[in-house]
């Protein structure tokens, strides 16, 4: 296919293999990056919230030319029953400044401009190319790339696996395990398109000002789940995401949960009447800092959702996944200018700078709370989120009844739920796991 | 909300843009004669509702609307029920937003 040997071949364009190969080609290195959809971003799929923090240190100067959707002046957190929410909920002019923080995105659009950026640094960037597996020499070194274009093989000193949370290449070549159904979900989303007024309308908005909002509750029935609904220009990205081990046992369905969300009488009146253009699903890794694999070996990084990189708390993702290609680049460019081969013993440089980052030392913080969640699925999606509507539904409902009644009562049903020794256990590991 | 809400997910599909690699399925089923638990699964957990039970009781995957998630990779391959690729360069689902 191509006989030039290059410094490094980064495999997907997504956030993670867009930055690490803008940023390697800026440090003067030949780079190959290789994507199998028809332009990068076409096989991308994310809710998506970009935070702008991550995005400056590889472009300063993004929001020039970048297809930004909304800048987020408020985000709600949503605690729902079958009829109700319960909402936190929290705005701040603060967020109307002059470099604002998050916004959200269209991804296949917004993908496409990051990897302009890419081709302009002067990486060579070959869409419509799958990779289909690693070329290892007879030590196991990974010395390039097989693809399925004729004579599909070409070779690099180090290869860069940003190939996504289904990434194929490197459990083929077991490098790392296949996700296991209890380390990843599966999100399903919508996209309705509304006239922009209406969405400015129904969501409180002014201008580009944006909102989202994350719901969890009786929404996943039962399940390790989260809906969100976040305002574009001119569409609200509707979706919902469980863990895949659920819904393996329970025989529930992706598409039956998106549109029992859809019909919920708090969310119903936000997409009325809107025209939906797409639906897609995407895996989302879940399994925090005990899921991550071996992130490097002679001749190879891995990046991003590949790497499980995500924040299942924050539902950060991109950042982290932008972060670790940064810095994989900044690791195999330090390598490369000290002339080291890229040999797992230096490439550990890669795993020494991520650990010092917020990526390592975020999903550290939270390494408990993915199992807390999932082996407490009941009481955390179904049973605390019915006592607190209920509870919220005593407290404003004016019915004649005392208010030290209608405490007893609301203590009652949280009491006789999960029993005091319940209710502390769960805080106090709510409070472990958070820590 | 307990009654169970019928939803067409071809209609879901018809949304999207696809380029069929067509005779080249990119999910392979290994021919059975009764289907494993974690096969039957996938009946339900595809969202692109991928896998049909066939009149003989075996579970049969058709390609052409699927969004190339790989929910159904990590339930079935483990277990050898099915063989998972990625489409050939170019082809399967074209997202215009993603």
């Amino acid at each position: 296919m191509i006989e030039e040997k290059f410094d490094a071949i980064v495999v997907g364009a997504g956030m993670a293999g867009n930055a690490c190969a803008l940023t390697l080609a800026r440090r003067g290195l030949k780079v190959l990056q290789l994507e199998r959809g028809e332009y990068s971003g076409s096989k991308n799929v994310q809710g998506a919230i970009l935070y702008a923090d991550m995005l400056e240190k590889l472009i300063p100067d993004f929001r020039e030319d970048a297809p930004l959707e909304r800048h987020l002046v408020e985000q709600r957190f949503w605690m729902m029953d079958d009829r109700s929410h319960v909402g936190l909920h929290y705005r701040s002019e603060d967020f109307n400044e002059e470099r604002p923080n998050r916004y959200t995105i269209i991804r296949a659009q917004f993908d496409k401009w990051f990897s302009s950026k890419v081709r302009e640094a002067g990486a060579v960037v070959l869409c419509e190319t799958t990779v289909t597996e690693l070329a290892q020499d007879a030590y196991g070194r990974v010395i390039g790339v097989r693809t399925d274009r004729h004579d599909g093989e070409v070779h690099a000193d180090v290869v860069v696996l940003a190939e996504g949370v289904n990434g194929l290449l490197g459990t083929r070549a077991e490098l790392r395990e296949r996700p296991k159904p209890d380390n990843v979900a599966l999100a399903v989303k919508e996209m309705h398109f509304l006239p922009r007024e209406t969405i400015e309308a129904r969501f409180n908005l002014r201008g580009d000002e944006g909102t989202v909002i994350e719901a969890a509750g009786t929404i996943s029935r039962g399940m390790t789940g989260m809906g969100f609904i976040y305002a574009n220009k001119e569409c609200v990205s509707l979706g919902i995401g469980c863990l895949v081990a659920d819904f393996q046992k329970t025989g529930e369905t992706p598409y039956g949960l998106l549109e029992r969300f859809k019909r919920h009488p708090s969310v119903a009146p936000l997409i009325e009447g809107s025209e939906v253009k797409e639906y897609s699903a995407h895996l989302i890794p879940e399994g925090g800092y005990n899921a991550i694999p071996q992130l490097y070996g002679d001749g190879w990084v891995v990046v991003g959702d590949a790497a499980q990189l995500n924040n299942a708390i924050h539902r950060e993702g991109s950042n982290l996944a932008m972060t670790s290609g940064r810095i994989a680049a900044e690791a195999i460019f330090q390598v490369k200018s000290r002339r080291d081969p890229m040999t797992r013993q230096n490439l550990a440089l890669y795993k020494q700078m991520l650990d010092d980052s917020f990526v390592i030392k975020d999903l550290r913080k939270y390494k408990d709370m993915p199992q807390l969640l999932h082996i407490q699925s009941q009481n955390f999606f179904l049973t605390y989120p019915q006592l607190v509507s209920k509870a919220m539904q005593n407290f404003v409902r004016v019915d004649g009844t005392p208010k030290a009644d209608k405490e007893k009562t609301t203590l009652r049903s949280f009491v006789k739920a999960r029993s005091w020794s319940g209710l502390f256990g769960d805080a106090f590991r709510f409070a472990r796991a958070w820590r | 909300m307990t009654t169970e809400i019928s939803v067409r997910v071809e209609d879901k599909l018809f949304y999207n843009r696809y380029l069929v690699d067509a005779g080249r399925a990119h999910i392979k089923v290994r021919p059975h004669t009764v289907p494993s638990p974690a096969l039957l699964s996938l009946l339900k957990a595809c969202p692109a509702r991928c896998y049909e039970l066939s009149d003989k009781g075996q579970v049969e995957v058709t390609v052409d609307g699927c969004v190339e998630c790989g929910t159904c990779r990590v339930i079935g391959e483990p277990g050898g029920d099915i063989e998972w690729s990625y489409p050939r360069g170019g082809y399967g689902v074209l997202f215009k937003f993603g």
